[in-house]
């Protein structure tokens, strides 16, 4: 609620007088919605929330919003619970580093209260999604998360292309959740509840309603749980409602930091984890398909990633690369104990990938800042000027690359691990993946850092200090979290559960890993010809890469050539023909009868003398003799 | 009391003259015509009233006196249509009724 | 001996009223209502309203049909021939009336109409009284609107007719 408060005071009573001020307010109430996070995260997991070695569900808070029938009812609550308690700890802190950063980046920009007050509804509504204690009030906090996503991306409304792209996040994310919304109705209909406790519950009764085979060879849960993952594809950023994200970069650097690398886009990923105990017994086919589509995102994105030569633009297709990760990882996973090893190796991905993510993001920014300039072309050799930014990205990136021991080898190693157990197919996949993420994002590295040394008009500088303690804070973050045991909290059925690394497949990550950045290495340290060379044997397939493989194209031609040339035209033309010209008619018809009827009006007296009589005559007759 | 002629043959004639005035009324072009048709009606009327009084009622005077102040009335009422006629004659040079449609669409 | 005068006088009524809606010279128009007027007159005398059938001669008969004479001269009708009406107005009007009079016709002779009040008629003696009373059958109030009436008719015709102020 915090964040809800200073969202409203920065925002109705912010202005540019002092601005420092408004940007305090709102750091300062996202530093205490931190706090309290981990208070309560602490609490929860050490104190409060064991019953039995098990991690129950508690519900802090519950009122009943509306109701629909007696047992159908919205409510808003806050539900606690592992990996709520664990979102609420990314959430905030990533939030605050943010916030933090933000006081710096956004120095001197006019809209400097209004992003602040942005930032704060953003957090507000995030926290709501995640404290969620129904799936109702969930979809509800979904929507304003999309509608402050919408108002930071469109940040600077005066840039077409930025005001383009909000629109478009907002359509796709929005079309996404018309499947949601669907799919919560079903849901609700076949169980009578939106409640998650009860829908979760394993003996509970939820878990066989619809069952039976009802439509195309799926039982309507199935049909039910494949819609709602369909809201979540689309704000996670999955194929083919994926196009809305790299056009997301339009808005400043940390808007892209929290939404679309540590927060918004794990909404999806934390929906269907939310669910999961549905989804795997009610409806396991729905979870293959999330696997399918997370892999194949996954290795969509990276592939893509390798030949962008704008710096967010490469990051927003890795976000969506290890967003596939996540999604995969949660659809090979069983349920209970060992097998849920999926479940738990996707939330701890989400953690550090938060972490190590939002620092790239940061640290991207932090060039952006220096060097004014997205396009990796404009860069080279910013070690020597930007020594925090180049430690803290280098960090970063072997995160990312999953080098031990950075958090993100922990993470990725669980994930492997888990697709291996479950088919090897994903396996390779995902092991394929391993080896493009190092690939590009050591690419990205060496373009920038090394390469050649450019003459800049002027010398890019090392960020100021708000900008640069986040860096650190993150980097310190990436470097640590992957040792937490992650496996004694968050379960998919809150037992705790024993898990080793398996030194195979960790082995064969790290060295596929290593390979990917020894490849970019030679590719990009010095300046060379090897890209271009590189390029050319692909030919083909490096123009569709480059393209990001039309998939925007093909949503243009369908937009605009089948929905607005065909139905929006016939629809248009309905409307213009039948109903106005319903209206039209009906007032003609109006006119034409007063025209013809004015003549009753004539003036002469002795018409309506006459009238006047025969009506007489008329009444007389008709009440005295044929009324009978 | 008229010996030897019942209510019936006087009423019957005054609703025949009370009609043929509504005829006249409805039919003629010239002002003055229809104020003479007005005042065909009239007298019918008039006839009805007395031949009640007389035939049912002769004790009471109502319709006599109806009878009597109705006969004012319509003198005045022709007075006044007179003068309106005149001065519409005045305006518009005929007392033709199709002249005097202002009042339409 | 009384019902063969009556039928006369019915005969002249019905008879000239008539020839009053339908004649082309609209000064024999006024002359056929004198004739009407007189003949009601005659019916009053012949019931019993001598005083009445005084002042129709008088007033209507005597007063207003002159004044239409006036207003034909006024108007300068006296020598035109009054126009034929359309033909659909004429057989539209001429059904009407017709509807009219069956109609009314047919009512009053169903209708049973029994005698109420047996008593005299009113003599002059008793005209005169009852118009100044003011007791329950009095009828001062009508006298002394009818004479208001009267003096706004003719302020008014004066005002109508005038000629306008240069």
């Amino acid at each position: 609620m915090i964040p809800f408060l200073a969202f409203f005071l920065v925002g109705l009573a912010g202005n540019n007088k002092s601005p420092k001020i408004w940007g305090l307010i709102s750091t300062g109430a996202i530093a205490v919605s931190a706090v309290l996070s981990y208070m309560t995260a602490w609490r929860y997991l050490f104190q409060v929330g064991k019953v039995e070695e098990t991690y129950q569900k508690i519900i802090a808070f519950n009122t009943t919003w509306l109701t629909f029938t007696d047992k159908l009812h919205i409510d808003m609550g806050v539900l606690l619970d592992p990996i709520s308690v664990m979102m609420l700890v990314v959430v905030s802190t990533v939030s605050l580093m943010v916030h933090i950063y933000s006081l710096g980046y956004m120095k001197g920009d006019p809209g400097f209260y209004r992003f602040f007050a942005f930032l704060s509804l953003f957090s507000f509504s995030m926290f709501g999604l995640v404290l969620a204690t129904n799936l109702f009030q969930m979809y509800i906090f979904w929507e304003l998360v999309g509608v402050s996503s919408f108002l930071l991306i469109g940040f600077y409304y005066y840039k077409d292309s930025a005001v383009a792209a909000a629109k478009k996040a907002f359509i796709v994310t929005r079309f996404a959740d018309l499947g949601f919304l669907i799919g919560i109705l079903i849901v609700s209909y076949l169980t009578g509840t939106f409640d998650f406790q009860t829908l979760t519950d394993p003996n509970g009764a939820a878990m066989t309603q619809g069952a039976g085979v009802a439509f195309l060879g799926l039982s309507t849960m199935t049909w039910a749980l494949i819609l709602i993952f369909m809201g979540g594809a689309g704000k996670s950023a999955m194929f083919p409602l994926h196009i809305w994200l790299p056009d997301a970069m339009e808005g400043p650097t940390p808007v892209s930091a929290l939404i679309h690398a540590a927060t918004m886009v794990v909404a999806g990923v934390y929906l269907v984890a939310r669910l999961f105990p549905l989804y795997y017994t009610a409806a396991p086919f729905a979870l293959e398909v999330v696997a399918v589509v997370g892999g194949f995102t996954s290795l969509f994105a990276a592939i893509i990633a390798c030949t962008q030569t704008d710096i967010k633009r490469v990051l927003a297709f890795s976000t969506m690369s290890q967003l596939g990760y996540m999604m995969l990882a949660l659809g090979v996973s069983g349920y209970g104990g060992h097998d849920g090893l999926g479940y738990m190796a996707s939330m701890f991905h989400l953690f550090t990938h938060a972490m190590f993510k939002a620092l790239l993001f940061l640290g991207a920014g932090s060039i952006i800042h220096a060097v004014h300039s997205n396009f990796m072309g404009d860069m080279g050799g910013l070690r020597k000027y930007m020594p925090i930014t180049h430690i803290t990205f280098l960090i970063a990136c072997l995160a990312i690359s999953g080098i031990p021991p950075f958090s993100g080898f922990f993470s990725k190693d669980e994930i492997l691990a888990a697709a291996l157990h479950h088919s090897t197919f994903f396996f390779v996949i995902e092991y394929l993946v391993a080896g493009l993420t190092a690939f590009y994002m050591f690419r990205l590295y060496f373009g920038i850092f090394w390469g050649t040394d450019r003459k800049y008009e002027h010398t890019p500088h090392e960020s100021p200090l708000t900008m640069a303690v986040p860096l650190l804070i993150l980097a310190l973050a990436s470097m640590t979290t992957g040792f937490i045991p992650f496996n004694d909290f968050v379960t998919s059925d809150g037992h705790a559960f024993h898990t080793h690394i398996d030194w195979t497949v960790a082995g064969a990550s790290i060295a596929i890993a290593v390979i990917g950045i020894v490849a970019a290495y030679f590719f990009y340290k010095q300046k060379n010809d090897l890209p271009d060379k590189a390029a050319n044997t692909f030919g083909a397939f490096y123009r569709w890469s480059y393209d990001k493989f039309y998939v925007d194209e093909v949503y243009m031609f369908v937009t605009k050539s089948i929905l607005f040339g065909i139905i929006s035209k016939s629809v248009a033309w309905f409307d213009r023909h039948i109903v106005d010209g319903f209206m039209n008619l009906l007032g003609r018809m109006t006119a034409g009868f007063s025209e013809r009827i004015k003549g009753i009006q004539s003036g002469r007296v002795q018409q309506y003398a006459f009238a006047f009589v025969a009506g007489v005559v008329a009444l007389v007759l008709i009440f005295a003799y044929l009324k009978g | 009391m008229i010996p030897g002629v019942s209510l019936y043959e006087i009423l019957t004639i005054s609703a025949v003259v009370f009609f043929i005035g509504v005829y006249g009324f409805l039919t003629r072009k010239n002002l003055i015509s229809i104020l003479l048709s007005v005042e065909l009606i009239l007298n019918a009327v008039a006839v009805n009233f007395v031949a009640f009084n007389v035939y049912l009622y002769p004790g009471d005077s109502q319709g006599l006196f109806f009878t009597l102040f109705m006969i004012a009335i319509a003198a005045a009422e022709v007075a006044i249509a007179i003068a309106i006629i005149v001065d519409l004659y005045r305006l518009v040079k005929s007392v033709d009724v199709d002249e005097t449609t202002e009042m339409k669409y | 001996m009384e019902r063969i005068i009556f039928y006369i006088l019915a005969a002249v009524i019905v008879t000239f009223s008539f020839l009053s809606v339908t004649s082309a010279k609209i000064l024999r128009a006024a002359v056929y209502l004198f004739l009407v007027l007189i003949g009601i007159a005659g019916f009053y005398f012949m019931v019993g309203y001598h005083f009445l059938g005084a002042v129709q001669l008088t007033v209507y008969a005597g007063g207003i049909v002159v004044l239409i004479i006036f207003a034909i001269l006024l108007t300068e009708q006296i020598d035109n021939r009054l126009a034929r009406p359309k033909a659909g107005m004429v057989i539209a009007s001429a059904m009407l009336a017709l509807l009219g009079i069956g109609v009314s016709v047919y009512s009053i002779l169903n209708h049973v109409f029994d005698k109420k009040i047996a008593g005299q008629l009113a003599t002059v003696d008793d005209i005169g009284t009852k118009l100044l009373s003011f007791d329950a059958g009095g009828y001062v109030l009508p006298f002394e609107l009818i004479s208001i009436l009267l003096l706004a008719a003719m302020i008014g015709a004066i005002v109508i007719a005038k000629r306008p102020i240069r």
